[in-house]
């Protein structure tokens, strides 16, 4: 394509930002402890519904259980049932579990908020976990385990899991199949007495409601469900121990799944909002060091991505990329050369604008549906906060200076604080990596 | 069980259509309730139409398209996007190729330039056709390679149902095709198919339309006229005798299975086709459907079932030939040729017997929440209403699309369900390889 005879054309500058907008929303907390939280956003004539209550320190098979079965009947409906009279206000729920929460989410016609909501407070103060249907979720739910413990990405999470929290419940978040064989519907009805209740829990609505009269339709719903049960603290999650790459052998792999994991620091933090951005200009975006380093210039790899993830009892920053077997340990050296460097020198003013530009617009753009407005509120309220956050992290990001994202990235960046997991065949891949780190290899286990 | 039947709802989404002086086909549908906007550019090109000895090359194209272009450096493109606080992407499909960004409503005229500079002519350099070769290996080594069920169904599949290579050959490629393209086959593939004629481009979200136009024309206006090039016929002749095939995975734990029935024409043919749509959601949404119930519930066969049109999942964007797929998951050491009678059974049934009561309008109110729920999001609008645009001139189809869903009766699910026959039907069994 000849490009010289044309006249270079400028870039159209941007308009003036747009004030972030938190919108409509109202909050109760009813007698038996439940917080209900209502957000009006009426895009489309719909609710996203998102029900969040805390499982710190529940036995892993049994909780994956409670997940699985929880909608499979109660004393007035049967599974079929339940997911026909859902479906007919064009509905659906689902249940998944983590070791902070057990879920409830779904959505369906705004008309239908009303039966949603019965049939929710009927399966939290009802379900029965019949014997039949329960045996029929215990298989399922042990080939899906086997299915994901074939997979490179499961098996490099689990190794960065148990490498990075030790003893902590964090560190086992997959029960094995013969745990979950073991799980019998009494149990499961023992752990949702215990379990299952308002205490503590946050209700999240978000759509096409009037807040107020969403809040009312939830407390009259659910204002009878109760339960003695009790909530479990989890301890803070360990500090990450640097230490020899761990190398998880999984022979006649064709790419390597290289697991990097860094310290990093709640949402509330005062560094945070500097972290952020940090995470952003190192790996966190395609526009990112890493990306351009070892994809758009290098061709190591497809998908390169960095994160800071949250959880209750601490957060960690994890950086993860698969990579052609061949160029492992080169993939390694670049990342650990993009780490060292963004912790050695002060990122250029630019990157950073870019960063924090990225950074402000996604807050706009994760608002702007409403199941993106629900999952954030109920992520927030899961570690106490509230949609005005939003807000006050925006400013904290306009705000922050290239000295405050160097002193960060100083801090939380730098390779000596890492703990790697490379997951790949060892016999190609070992001596390369040995030449960059010291390296302990184990087998690949689930 | 009581058979409450919900209003299908509909959206009133505003729908502006013009077509620029060198054919672009434009489509705004302005909104005004969050400050964000998607951008979305549609070809009329796809993994159909690439020439024997390039499989997966409109893919590789799409990578092409990201790195450089007529004012811009490579990575200048994603970088003023995100530096605009958006993102982007693109995706190859079997009839169209896009690419599109969402972002705050501040940067609509930096994505019109972007949109329109790449449109005049991308850098195709020996260099970066080298790194995207790379890179692509790589996506296809994590999508299909290096884990099971890797192309399952949507790639393995095409191939026992079809015969021409346009309809089933892989779409993401070989290796040896990759490597082989020059940077000559992209030109000559941007000539023929990135026309300018060729292409819908759709602004959905915070613009205002008078705004929007004078910068669309402002951007777009001189992109050189090319008109679009004849797009080839690729129908083939149903089944008329049972088809099926297996392979081992050495990665898959479980076995599983995929089967697919021809449909009539998307496009030419929506009143007969809306029926199959709607008759792989009562067969296969949640648990009250009709092969989830039995099969997973009742005859614990299999552990996980999904049924679609469309081989990539979407039915409004395929043109013909396309089909009907269901697929699953089946326990260790389950029987894949139990499970076909079974479905074949239950269509059977459906085809003699038509819905039970309620089952279909609780079918078509769940769609409707999906279909609600997808263009809630800016991007999903553009996407969509580009796609429709280009594939059938009615963008505003997108607003009565939970309606007709909710018009289709009992009798059209019941005579289609009576055409899905086996001797109709392609299938594809992974043996599991990898089974501990």
């Amino acid at each position: 394509m000849s490009v010289a005879d044309v006249s270079p054309r400028a870039l159209p500058p941007l308009g003036p930002n747009r004030r972030l907008k938190v919108p409509k929303q109202a909050e109760r907390r009813l007698g038996n402890g439940l917080t209900v939280i209502a957000v009006r956003r009426p895009a489309v004539p719909l609710v996203e519904l998102r029900l969040w209550m805390p499982t710190g320190r529940t036995h892993l098979a049994r909780g994956a259980m409670l997940a699985q079965t929880m909608l499979s009947g109660t004393q007035s409906m049967t599974s079929v049932q339940i997911a026909a009279e859902l479906q007919a206000v064009g509905g659906g729920l689902s249940a998944g579990i983590d070791p902070d929460r057990l879920m409830l989410s779904g959505a369906g016609l705004v008309t239908g908020l009303d039966r949603m909501l019965e049939i929710l407070a009927d399966v939290l103060t009802g379900a029965t976990y019949p014997g039949q249907e329960v045996g029929t979720e215990r298989d399922r739910l042990v080939d899906r385990i086997q299915v994901a413990q074939s997979q490179p990405a499961h098996l490099a999470r689990t190794a960065l899991l148990r490498r990075v929290y030790g003893k902590h419940p964090y560190a086992v978040q997959t029960p094995e199949p013969e745990q979950v064989r073991a799980v019998r519907p009494a149990a499961l009805r023992r752990l949702h007495a215990e379990r299952v209740h308002p205490a503590d829990a946050v209700l999240v609505l978000v759509g096409d409601v009037q807040p107020e009269r969403a809040l009312d339709a939830a407390e009259k719903a659910l204002a009878a469900w109760n339960g003695g049960g009790h909530t479990a603290e989890l301890p803070p999650a360990p500090p990450l121990e640097p230490g020899p790459l761990l190398l998880v052998d999984r022979p006649g792999s064709v790419q390597s799944s290289l697991r990097i994991a860094l310290p990093a620091v709640p949402r509330t933090h005062p560094d945070h909002a500097a972290l952020q951005l940090a995470n952003l200009v190192f790996g966190g975006y395609f526009s990112s060091r890493w990306v351009e380093n070892i994809r758009e210039d290098k061709g190591y790899t497809y998908g390169p991505h960095s994160l800071v993830e949250h959880s209750v009892a601490g957060s960690v920053l994890v950086a993860g990329a698969e990579v052609a077997t061949e160029v492992t340990g080169p993939a390694l050296l670049e990342t650990t050369y993009e780490l060292g460097r963004l912790a050695t020198l002060p990122p250029k003013p630019d990157e950073l604008e870019q960063a924090r530009q990225y950074a402000l617009g996604t807050l706009q753009l994760g608002m702007s549906t409403q199941a993106g407005l629900a999952s954030l509120t109920s992520a927030f309220a899961g570690s106490g906060l509230r949609l005005e956050f939003l807000a006050e992290h925006a400013a904290r990001l306009a705000k922050a200076t290239v000295d405050d994202v160097a002193e960060v990235a100083q801090r939380y960046l730098a390779p000596t604080g890492a703990v790697t997991v490379v997951l790949g065949d060892a016999e190609r891949i070992a001596p390369a990596l040995s030449a960059i780190a010291p390296v302990r290899t184990e087998p690949v286990r689930p | 069980m009581a058979a409450r039947r919900s209003r299908i709802p509909a959206t009133k989404y505003p729908v502006e259509r013009f077509t620029l002086g060198n054919g672009l086909r434009v489509v705004l549908t302005p909104d005004r309730s969050a400050p964000v906007i998607g951008v979305a550019v549609v070809y009329d090109v796809g993994i159909r139409s690439e020439p024997e000895g390039r499989t997966g090359f409109a893919h590789l194209f799409e990578h092409l398209m990201f790195q450089g272009s007529e004012n811009l450096e490579k990575l200048a493109h994603f970088r003023h996007v995100q530096g605009a606080g958006g993102t982007f992407n693109g995706s190859t499909h079997h009839d169209y190729t896009d690419y599109y960004e969402t972002l705050p409503s501040n940067a609509l005229e930096r994505a019109l330039f972007l949109e329109a500079d790449r449109m005049r002519g991308p850098r195709l350099t020996e260099e970066n056709l080298r790194n995207q070769v790379d890179v692509v290996k790589e996506e296809i080594r994590v999508n299909v390679l290096n884990r099971p069920y890797g192309g399952f169904p949507w790639l393995t599949l095409p191939p026992v149902m079809f015969d021409t290579f346009p309809n089933a050959h892989d779409g993401y490629g070989s290796f040896d095709d990759l490597e082989s393209a020059t940077v000559d086959d992209a030109a000559d593939f941007f000539r023929r198919y990135y026309a300018s004629g060729n292409a819908v481009l759709a602004v959905s979200g915070d613009v205002d339309v008078a705004e929007a136009t004078a910068l669309i024309e402002r951007h777009f206006g001189d992109v050189p006229a090319r008109p679009a090039p004849d797009r080839p016929d690729f129908a083939e002749p149903d089944l008329t005798a049972e088809r099926r095939s297996s392979y081992t995975d050495a990665l898959a734990p479980l076995p599983a299975v995929a089967s697919a029935w021809r449909v009539p024409d998307p496009v030419t043919d929506f009143a007969g086709y809306l029926p199959y749509v709607v008759l792989a959601e009562v067969l296969t949404d949640g648990d009250a459907s009709r092969l989830v119930e039995r099969l997973v519930q009742r005859d614990r066969a299999v552990t996980s079932l999904g049924g679609y049109v469309g081989f990539m999942g979407d039915p409004f964007d395929v043109r013909d030939p396309t089909a009907l797929l269901l697929q699953a998951h089946l326990p260790p050491g389950g029987d894949v040729d139990k499970v076909l009678r079974t479905v074949d059974e239950e269509l059977d049934r459906l085809a003699t017997d038509g819905p039970a009561a309620g089952e279909l309008a609780r079918t078509q109110a769940r769609m409707a929440t999906h279909l609600l729920r997808d263009t809630d999001a800016v991007l999903g609008r553009a996407l969509r209403m580009a796609v429709l645009e280009q594939q059938r001139g009615e963008p505003g189809l997108l607003n009565d699309l939970p309606r007709l869903v909710g018009e289709v009766t009992d009798e059209q699910v019941r005579a289609a369900a009576a055409t899905l026959r086996p001797e109709r039907r392609a299938s594809i069994e992974v043996i599991a390889g990898g089974a501990r």
